[in-house]
This record gives structure tokens, C-alpha cells and sequence, in this order.
């Protein structure tokens, strides 16, 4: 048989995973002990490095599309990390600023910081501007971007009820993995009221260069609103079968199917 | 009824059993995201003096929640028994410590069906860190299926080569490594991304095909929710251990989508495989403190006193293996590596005096305050607490859940410091196929001899 090294080097190409990482006695080599490390620290510093919400504002500009900050009722990362509850609530204040600046649209797009601001950095304008054109296409009102601090998923609830929005689309960053500080999610709630749960919410995750890709990203965000709009219902109950219109080259989603009850 | 304790000029009121031992309670995230927390540190003291003057017997009388209100609760007390707790029924909380200090492996045996979940919540609030380890390590539980778990001197741990897409091949050079370097003993198992039963289907086989094929005396598990075991059953398929997540309130468990008479009936469906050549413990749940407040199902107690209740809704099914999950759920729950490492011993000493082969997934997110230093520690400390079992996941990063927990080498490491072995049938089987010496070390030459033995998984 051939050379056990050369083994481990091919096994390893067939996953993401760490395997044939050799030892040290019972230990890691050094240099898999140091990349661990790094792989970690960058996780860490996603997590806490505070998002940059002018110089998104001026790259969501850039696009032709309005923005407006807001911020959660977490004043800064500590609390944020141990009170979820306070990242879900909106700032009183800024909930009657959206009020004001309300007209009757279809959807409400938030990028929000979420555990790694990293993400939104590297992904949501790029994001934004793919999604841009399908939603212009398919003739839906948006509303101006919010850019939200210190924000979890269940704020869009609150600002797409400020908003009058008919959805809202909360491009979020993820919880980093090691291999993944750069993840953005995107989570898709019809009717949006405070008090939604997690099972009337649809998910595109792993969003960033080396997962899936912005392109597809959108066009999955843009399959999943026309349907949601469509059939007035967002979350388990829409499966997700963009995959096969993506497949089948379709440009725009089939339209929806007879209701099965 | 309320409980008060004098300290100087102050006396502290708790309201109730539930509010006592929350206050008692080692502060964690969790309780305080709860709203139920001491408020002070002295406080949080003043509720251990009382809590150790409490006796047992009236634990046992004052359900935290209803009996009629929640079946956990009825679990609990219908299947309790008296005649073991006999032993222990004149005893406070602040005696039981002291019993358990004294008592011998025979002993802690003997008591552990009279045990409730809260009397053993209740004295590990009041006990420290060298206590939880000593007496856990007094505990006795052994479980068997293809091999022996829990025998005393050994640790098992569980191969999980998880992959992102669930990719066959991926899977299988993930595995390969694992048993290179000796882990899988407890089990070889797989979180897959896709719940369909097709998918499953197509693990189990691959799974079954490895063991079969190389006679390893080890177990299967796919990690699915147990319908859809339920459902991989009926079809025919290999299943050699039933998986499920659970927690200690009935709501709870319906946020899992359980009852307990789901779970009775795939046990039953399990047991009537008879897949178990030395035993028929087929069961393997996890659990871990936060899942019952997360599902908004705590009714105001403690999350470390509901995740005792867990280990009472495993321990009926007689389960080969359970772990809790300990640092997987995130900074609101326990915040930092303090509070995972505290809740880690404080599982498995719950899981162990109840009679429950508790293993430790010793783990953390990147948005906890926690490091591989801190994994090192309760990795450390479990092992010389006697845990049954760990994660083996490749070099601790776990690609598919995104999260660390601790990898092949740590378990290497762990039985080279404290002289752990592996369960005895797979021992033999390493060294069988000339992958360790006579005393259980890996021989150098990077894992050839199962390479070459098993050259169609290298393929």
C-alpha cells in the first residue's frame, strides 16, 4: 500500500473537517495547535468588533437604496451577549421615528450586526445589490434599508410593524463557527408583529463568499417572498424548493402550487 | 411554605422550595436571564445554610411543579423508590453531602433509585467542585451493548464525523481518523444536516457497513429526532442505538416534539431488535441546562435543578449512553468557562447519583467566554470525576455544528495523564489489528495497520 502520508492527504480533501493532523505524542503538531488559535481568535474578534453602520449606510447608498439606523435595547456587547431579550426590543424612540417614516410597502430589509458584524460587512451590501434588480422586477415596494446595532433576529418584527411592511428580511450575522467568522443569515417573517415565533420564519444561512454565494442568496430571498406573499404564509409550512427552479434555470419562481390544505 | 435565614441583622426570605434553590444556586447566566437569581452574594450563601437544613423527606413531599400539572413530575414520583431511599430519608441536604462524602461505590448504588432529580440538584448546590468530582467518582454505572461502558478505570468516547452535506465519503475518512487514533468505543455518531429518513437510511447503512465489516465491537447512532428512527424501523434499517434530545418539563419535551409515550415506544421497537450481543441498553439522549427557559417551559426553577429532571426522564429507558451538552447553547445560559465548567461537574455528579451513565459533551461557542484552556480544565476534572464518555470530533472543531468540543487527541491526552482505558472488547480489538501496544497506546506509523486492513474504507 502506499505511504500512510499520502493517504491522510487525499482523505483529507474529502471534508472540511480536521482530520490527519498527525501528533505529538498525545498533542497536536505546533502548527495545528497555532492555526486553531488564529481560526479561533478570528471567530472571537467577529463576535465583538462593533459593526461599522456609516460605512455600510454609505455602501447600501451607493446602491440607490435609503438606510436608517436604529438600535436595540442592549446598550453595548456584554449585554447583548447575556440578555437576548433586550437585542429582540427596539428602542422606544427609534420605533416612532420608523412610524413616522412609514408608507405601505411590501418589504422591509434590516441588516443587523447579530454575533458577527463581520458578516455584514463582507456580505450585505453585495447582498443588497444582487437583490436589488429581482425585487425591482417583480415591481415590489421597499421600504428604506434599517440598519440595526446590537439587533437578533426577532427585532425586524418590531421594525417591519413600525414600517407597515408586508415582510421583512433580517440579514443577520451568524453565530461564527471556527471555520466561518464570515457567515450572514437571512430570515424571512410575512406579517411582521412583535411576538412572532421561529417556526413562522424562513432561513437562507451560510451566506459569504465560500458558502453560498450572494447570487444564489438573493434569488432564494426573491423565490421564498413570492411565494410567502402569494400564498400569505411564511415558515415551516413553505418548504423551500428553490433549489429546483435554481436547477431548472427558471429566471423567475414558478408560480406557486395548488394549496394542499 | 417560606424558608428564612438569619444572617447578622438581616433575614433573608425564600418563598418557596423552587425560589430557595435558585437563589442557592451558583449564579450562571441563565437564572439571571430568568429573573430568578440571587441578587446578592450574600444572598445566594445565606440560601445554601438554609437549603442544607432542609430534609430530604420534605424535597421528596414538595414537587416544583404540580404533579398534576406535568408528567415529568409524575415520573418522578410514581416510579420513585422507597425502599432505597429508606437509607437516606432522615437525612437534610447538608447531612446527604456528608453521607455521600463518606459513603462507598456499593452504597451510592444502593441509593441512587430513591434519588429524585431534586435531592440531587439540591446537594450539589451546597457542595463544592472536589466534592462533585470525589463523589462522582465513587458511582457506579455500567451499560452494554456491542461492548462494556462505565467499568471503573476506563473512559469511552463517542466518533463524530460529522459533515456539513452528510457526504458519505467525507463521513467515512472522518471516522477512519477516529479510529486511528483509538476513539468510538461509547459510540460512532452522526449529527446529519438533512432529517429526511432517506438520508438516515443512508447512514445507518454506512455506518452498519463499517462495524459489521471490520467486527468492531462498538454501536451505531444517527442523531435524528426519534420519529424519524421511529420510521427508519419499520423500514428495516440498522439501528442499533435510539437517539433524542430531551429535558426535565413536559413542555419542555414537547418542544422537542416528545412525550413520553413516544419515547417508550421506540424503546420498545429498539429493545425488539435484539441487536445487542452483551446487552440491551439502546437508548442515547442528550440534554443540557438552558433548553427548558430557551423553550420558555421553566416554571421559575432553576436550570441546573430542571436538567437533574432530564437524567429522570432518561433513566426509566435504562439508556446506554447520555451526555449533556454543556457549553452548546450559549453565553445567556453559561456565560464563561467558570460557569461551563461548574455546570459540567455539576451534570455529571447529578447524572452518576441517579444511576445514569452521564457523559459530558465538554464544549463551547465562539460567542461564550471560554477557550481551549478552559476545555483542558473540565476535561481534566471529568476525567478524574470518572466520566463515562466524551466527544471525539476532529481536532475539536465540529464543521457541521459550528462549535468546539473536544477531539481525539484530548482523549489521548486524558488517558495518558490519568491512566483511562477504553472499553475493554474494543481495546482488544486496537490492539488486535496491531494499532496499540499491550497496554493500550497508540503505536507510532500514523494509523497503517487499519489502512491496510481496511483498505476499502481508504478508498
Amino acid at each position: 500500500m502506499s505511504d500512510p502520508r499520502e493517504i491522510w492527504a487525499r482523505l483529507a480533501g474529502l471534508t472540511p473537517a480536521r482530520i490527519g493532523l498527525g501528533r505529538a505524542g498525545s498533542g497536536l503538531p505546533t502548527r495545528e495547535v497555532l492555526r486553531f488559535g488564529l481560526d479561533h481568535a478570528q471567530a472571537r474578534d467577529a463576535v465583538h468588533a462593533p459593526m461599522d453602520a456609516e460605512a455600510l449606510a454609505s455602501a447600501i447608498a451607493e446602491l440607490g437604496l435609503a438606510t436608517i439606523p436604529v438600535a436595540s435595547q442592549a446598550p453595548d456587547r456584554a449585554t447583548y451577549l447575556r440578555r437576548p431579550d433586550l437585542g429582540r426590543r427596539l428602542d422606544p424612540e427609534d420605533f416612532l421615528g420608523l412610524q413616522a417614516a412609514a408608507e405601505s410597502t411590501d418589504l422591509a430589509l434590516v441588516v443587523a450586526d447579530g454575533l458577527s458584524a463581520r458578516a455584514v460587512h463582507e456580505n450585505a451590501a453585495p447582498l443588497l445589490k444582487a437583490f436589488a434588480p429581482l425585487a425591482e422586477q417583480s415591481g415590489w415596494r421597499l421600504a428604506p434599508v434599517v440598519i440595526a446595532s446590537q439587533a437578533r433576529v426577532a427585532l425586524g418584527d418590531a421594525i417591519g410593524d413600525a414600517l407597515k411592511a408586508r415582510a421583512v428580511a433580517v440579514l443577520i450575522g451568524e453565530r461564527p463557527g471556527l471555520s466561518s467568522p464570515d457567515s450572514l443569515g437571512i430570515y424571512l417573517t410575512l406579517d411582521p408583529k412583535i411576538g412572532r415565533s421561529d417556526a413562522e420564519r424562513n432561513c437562507i444561512s451560510n451566506v459569504r463568499t465560500a458558502g453560498l454565494t450572494h447570487a444564489k442568496a438573493a434569488f432564494k430571498l426573491h423565490w421564498l417572498l413570492a411565494r410567502a406573499l402569494t400564498l400569505g404564509l411564511s415558515g415551516v409550512t413553505l418548504k423551500d424548493e428553490s433549489d429546483r427552479a435554481l436547477e431548472s434555470g427558471a429566471a423567475a419562481p414558478a408560480l406557486p402550487e395548488p394549496s394542499r390544505g | 411554605m417560606a424558608y428564612r435565614h438569619v444572617v447578622g441583622p438581616r433575614t433573608h426570605v425564600f418563598a418557596d422550595l423552587a425560589t430557595l434553590m435558585a437563589k442557592a444556586t451558583p449564579v450562571r447566566s441563565g437564572d439571571r436571564l430568568a429573573g430568578i437569581a440571587a441578587e446578592s452574594a450574600e444572598e445566594n450563601a445565606a440560601a445554601r445554610w438554609c437549603l442544607a437544613e432542609v430534609p430530604l423527606a420534605e424535597i421528596l413531599a414538595r414537587p416544583l411543579i404540580p404533579y398534576e400539572q406535568d408528567d415529568v413530575t409524575r415520573l418522578i414520583l410514581d416510579t420513585h423508590d422507597a425502599a432505597s431511599f429508606a437509607e437516606i430519608a432522615h437525612l437534610t441536604v447538608g447531612d446527604f453531602r456528608e453521607f455521600l462524602l463518606t459513603a462507598t461505590p456499593d452504597g451510592l448504588t444502593r441509593i441512587a433509585p430513591g434519588v429524585t432529580p431534586e435531592i440531587a440538584a439540591a446537594v450539589s448546590k451546597i457542595m463544592r467542585n472536589q466534592d462533585l468530582i470525589s463523589v462522582a467518582r465513587k458511582a457506579r454505572v455500567v451499560t452494554r451493548f456491542r461492548n462494556t461502558i462505565g467499568l471503573p478505570g476506563t473512559l469511552a468516547v463517542r466518533l463524530q464525523p460529522n459533515h456539513p452535506t452528510d457526504d458519505p465519503k467525507g463521513i467515512t475518512a472522518a471516522i477512519l481518523d477516529g479510529l486511528t487514533l483509538g476513539c468510538g468505543d461509547a459510540v460512532i455518531g452522526i449529527n446529519p444536516a438533512s432529517d429526511s429518513v432517506q438520508a438516515l437510511g443512508d447512514l445507518l447503512q454506512l455506518l452498519d457497513g463499517v462495524i459489521q465489516t471490520h467486527a468492531i465491537p462498538t454501536q451505531a447512532c444517527v442523531l435524528t429526532h426519534v420519529t424519524t428512527t421511529l420510521a427508519a424501523m419499520e423500514r428495516g434499517l440498522p439501528v442499533d442505538l435510539v437517539f433524542q434530545s430531551i429535558a426535565g418539563t413536559e413542555k419542555a419535551n414537547a418542544g422537542f416534539g416528545v412525550t413520553l409515550a413516544l419515547l417508550k415506544e421506540a424503546h420498545e421497537a429498539a429493545l425488539a431488535l435484539k441487536r445487542g450481543p452483551l446487552g440491551d441498553n439502546c437508548m442515547y439522549f442528550e440534554t443540557g441546562q438552558g433548553s427548558a427557559l430557551s423553550a420558555d417551559a421553566h416554571h421559575g426553577i432553576d436550570q441546573q435543578t430542571l436538567e437533574a429532571r432530564a437524567y429522570a426522564v432518561a433513566r426509566p429507558f435504562r439508556p446506554l449512553l447520555v451526555n449533556t451538552v454543556v457549553g452548546f447553547i450559549g453565553p445567556e445560559y453559561l456565560y464563561d468557562g467558570k460557569e461551563i465548567i461548574r455546570a459540567g461537574l455539576e451534570d455529571h455528579f447529578c447524572g452518576k447519583l441517579m444511576g445514569v451513565p452521564l457523559g459530558v459533551d465538554v464544549c463551547y461557542t465562539n460567542h461564550a467566554e471560554a477557550d481551549q484552556d478552559d476545555m483542558d480544565t473540565l476535561l481534566t476534572l471529568l476525567g478524574a470525576a470518572g466520566c463515562t464518555y466524551i466527544m471525539g470530533v476532529p481536532g475539536a472543531d465540529d464543521v457541521m455544528l459550528n462549535y468546539q468540543s473536544t477531539s481525539f487527541h484530548d482523549s489521548l491526552y486524558l488517558r495518558e495523564v490519568l491512566g483511562l482505558k477504553r472499553a475493554p472488547e474494543f481495546e482488544a480489538w486496537l490492539h488486535g489489528i496491531g494499532l496499540t501496544d499491550e497496554g493500550g497506546a497508540l503505536l507510532p506509523g500514523s494509523g497503517a495497520p487499519l489502512l491496510t486492513a481496511a483498505p476499502d474504507l481508504a478508498a
